[in-house]
């Protein structure tokens, strides 16, 4: 479902079994300032009924700071929220009709996990019999049913978040709301809950807010990402489209990994290294110009290989990560990163001589004058 | 859907090793320390206490004789000039309810608050609440003399007391509390409580409290254990309470007995306080 942009109306699976149309999340102009550091700068974002938006940025741009705007949790200094065409700006948190999943493990400790999933109902005074049924609905959906009369204490870290998104759509919200809910836990349960989390947002339908500092989590379950950074959003896009088409060098150079490479810009496309690329902004003047290109645009053959190309590097160094491997390849006055499967990997150790090629996607410049080439951004 | 239970994640609580060799000597020594300093302790405390259990217990003027009669006495005792015992065991034990609960009102919500929403005051309240430890109480009846003198002169009841008590034992339980709030994530849990529809008012009575229970209980007690053995402020402002009873009888009474099985049961009670919180702690830590 990777990219999947929500234009219609979904609706909402409610407790007795009928639906109810999710609802657009509209925020306007919204800053906040913290003394003399500004964490939001006029934000402007509207999720679609029923979308998984996700912002993605590095600590301190601000994305925390938006959910918890959203949800009450503090007060934006200038700007308004709308939840299904209703001001809430000046309504606080209990009254919101958000559900939340914290970063840190929030589930109340003197309460045994029904207890907790189902403390929203007892809150909107819902008989004993229909909470109960409906708390164990819930923990049926995050496969945890036979976990019902146990404490947090005694579950997982994984578990607990799971119990605590049960709780969070428990009272059928309008919005849920997620924060870093999976950053305490190790990669692998992070990957599970990370799939679960985006099935049940689909089979729910609810439109959901997610902040992450992973790309990858990011990537794997949004909508729709935005990279935010200094308290606006550089780029609001697919999954898809921020990687493969950033908007600015910021996005190109957090998302994944970039080579920077020096070129020159003739005539709408850039010229590297003997290879003629597209630019993703057509209208850029001719002249020097740092391009931004992904390690897997970059292909590797041996020397001598019948189709190498004119460019020729060494290879100084292989890193396996799987079922890829990254390649460090010496071009003499630089080095340059190529992201290759391990099998192909394999047939180049290190100090064998390489034909580089690279794929002509559509690249982004910079007007950097560091004509240095080296890899830049965080891992993917 | 599937099962992501299956899937490998672990309980957080491991089991702990068995420990051998050296460890075990370590274990064995660290034991016998412990019994050792229990044992000399346990006697310091324990030799006074059977002292005046013995005291209580023996006949008046048949020395070697053993009779309840001093414990039969509390509840009927009278002696010429003071007030029943009985009531001045009353208005002490009423005095501990209403101090605790005054105490309870006023500080949790107040330092629940300070902690979530006006952090820079948490010093100053800190600072507010400890100082009655640095004024003697000799100090404080003087400036509260003359408010008190006023309350009598309207003859209101030595209940009024409650009032010096809440200061004086502001101190403690500030401590208490203080440490049960800093073992829980205060900001975390109210914010997961507001964002599921809880007022302020259930923020702190159904999330908050209840996971402070052995701090809370810690503060009662020390609550309860310094209103049952405050003398000075009571004596001085003419009240008489359970201690200045008890100081009473001993200037003007022969029978000791009664001063004795007094001031036992008193301490008695005090213990048996403890334990409860104790026990209440543990059964809350061992669940599960």
């Amino acid at each position: 479902m990777r990219g999947r942009l929500v234009t219609s109306s979904p609706m909402t699976r409610t407790q007795d079994g009928a639906t109810r149309a999710a609802v657009e999340v509209r925020m306007e102009g919204l800053s906040r300032h913290y003394g003399p550091v500004v964490a939001l700068d006029r934000l402007d974002l509207t999720l679609q009924p029923g979308e998984l938006i996700v912002l993605l940025g590095p600590s301190g741009c601000g994305k925390t700071t938006t959910l918890r705007l959203l949800a009450g949790l503090e007060d934006a200094d200038t700007g308004q929220i709308f939840v299904g065409g209703k001001d809430i700006t000046r309504l606080p948190a209990s009254k919101r009709d958000m559900g939340m999943v914290f970063q840190a493990y929030s589930l109340f400790p003197h309460m045994t996990v029904r207890q907790n999933v189902a403390f929203g109902l007892r809150l909107r005074h819902v008989g004993a019999a229909q909470r109960d049924k409906r708390a164990m609905e819930m923990l049926e959906l995050v496969d945890l049913p036979t976990q019902a009369d146990r404490y947090p204490h005694q579950l997982s870290g994984g578990q607990q978040q799971r119990v605590a998104l049960a709780r969070a759509l428990a009272i059928e919200p309008q919005v849920l709301l997620l924060d870093e809910p999976l950053s305490a836990l190790d990669a692998k349960v992070r990957a599970q809950l990370r799939d679960q989390i985006r099935r049940i947002q689909l089979e729910v339908g609810i439109t959901t807010l997610f902040v992450t500092h992973d790309q990858e989590e990011a990537l794997a379950i949004a909508d729709r990402v935005g990279v935010m950074r200094e308290g606006h959003i550089e780029q609001l896009a697919p999954p898809t489209e921020v990687y493969s088409r950033p908007a600015t060098s910021f996005v190109a150079e957090f998302v994944g990994l970039s080579n920077r490479l020096t070129g020159e810009v003739r005539d709408g496309s850039v010229v590297v290294r003997g290879f003629t690329l597209p630019l993703v902004e057509h209208d850029r003047p001719n002249g020097q110009v740092v391009a931004l290109v992904r390690p897997e645009a970059v292909t590797l053959a041996s020397h001598d290989a019948p189709e190498s190309g004119p460019l020729v590097g060494t290879v100084i160094a292989v890193t396996f990560l799987g079922a890829t491997s990254r390649v460090t390849v010496d071009l003499g006055d630089a080095t340059i990163l190529a992201q290759l499967t391990t099998a192909d990997a394999s047939a180049l150790p290190a100090g064998s001589r390489v034909a580089l090629t690279i794929r002509p996607d559509p690249v982004l410049v910079s007007a950097s004058s560091d004509p240095a080439v080296s890899a830049a951004g965080e891992e993917a | 859907m599937a099962a992501v239970t299956s899937l490998g994640e672990t309980p957080i609580a491991a089991p702990a090793r068995r420990p051998t060799g050296m460890q075990a000597g370590r274990r064995r020594r660290l034991n016998i320390f412990r019994y050792v300093v229990f044992t000399i302790f346990g006697l310091f405390f324990l030799l006074p206490l059977l002292a005046m259990a013995r005291f209580s217990l023996e006949a008046p003027n048949k020395l070697g004789t053993w009779s309840l009669q001093a414990w039969r006495q509390i509840a009927s005792y009278q002696n010429t000039g003071i007030p029943p015992l009985l009531s001045s065991i009353e208005l002490t034990l009423e005095l501990a309810v209403i101090t605790c609960a005054v105490i309870l009102v006023l500080l949790l919500p107040t330092m629940i608050w300070v902690r979530l929403r006006v952090r820079w005051l948490a010093r100053t309240i800190e600072f507010l609440c400890l100082l009655p430890l640095t004024i003697p109480a000799i100090v404080l009846v003087v400036g509260l003399a003359y408010i008190y003198n006023r309350i009598q002169r309207v003859e209101l009841s030595a209940l009024m007391l409650f009032w010096v008590y809440v200061i004086l034992a502001l101190p403690y339980a500030y401590r208490a509390l203080s440490a049960g709030l800093t073992a829980i994530d205060v900001t975390t849990l109210s914010e997961a409580a507001r964002s599921l529809g809880a007022s302020w008012f259930a923020v702190i009575v159904r999330v908050i409290a209840p996971n402070m229970r052995a701090a809370i209980l810690n503060a009662v007690v020390l609550t309860v254990a310094l209103v049952l053995g405050e003398f000075t402020i009571a004596y001085l402002l003419l009240y008489t309470n359970l201690q200045v009873e008890l100081y009473s009888i001993s200037r003007n009474t022969p029978n000791a007995g009664v001063l004795f099985s007094t001031s036992l049961a008193a301490l008695t009670f005090t213990f048996a306080l403890l334990l409860i919180v104790s026990y209440a702690g543990r059964r809350r830590r061992g669940r599960g």
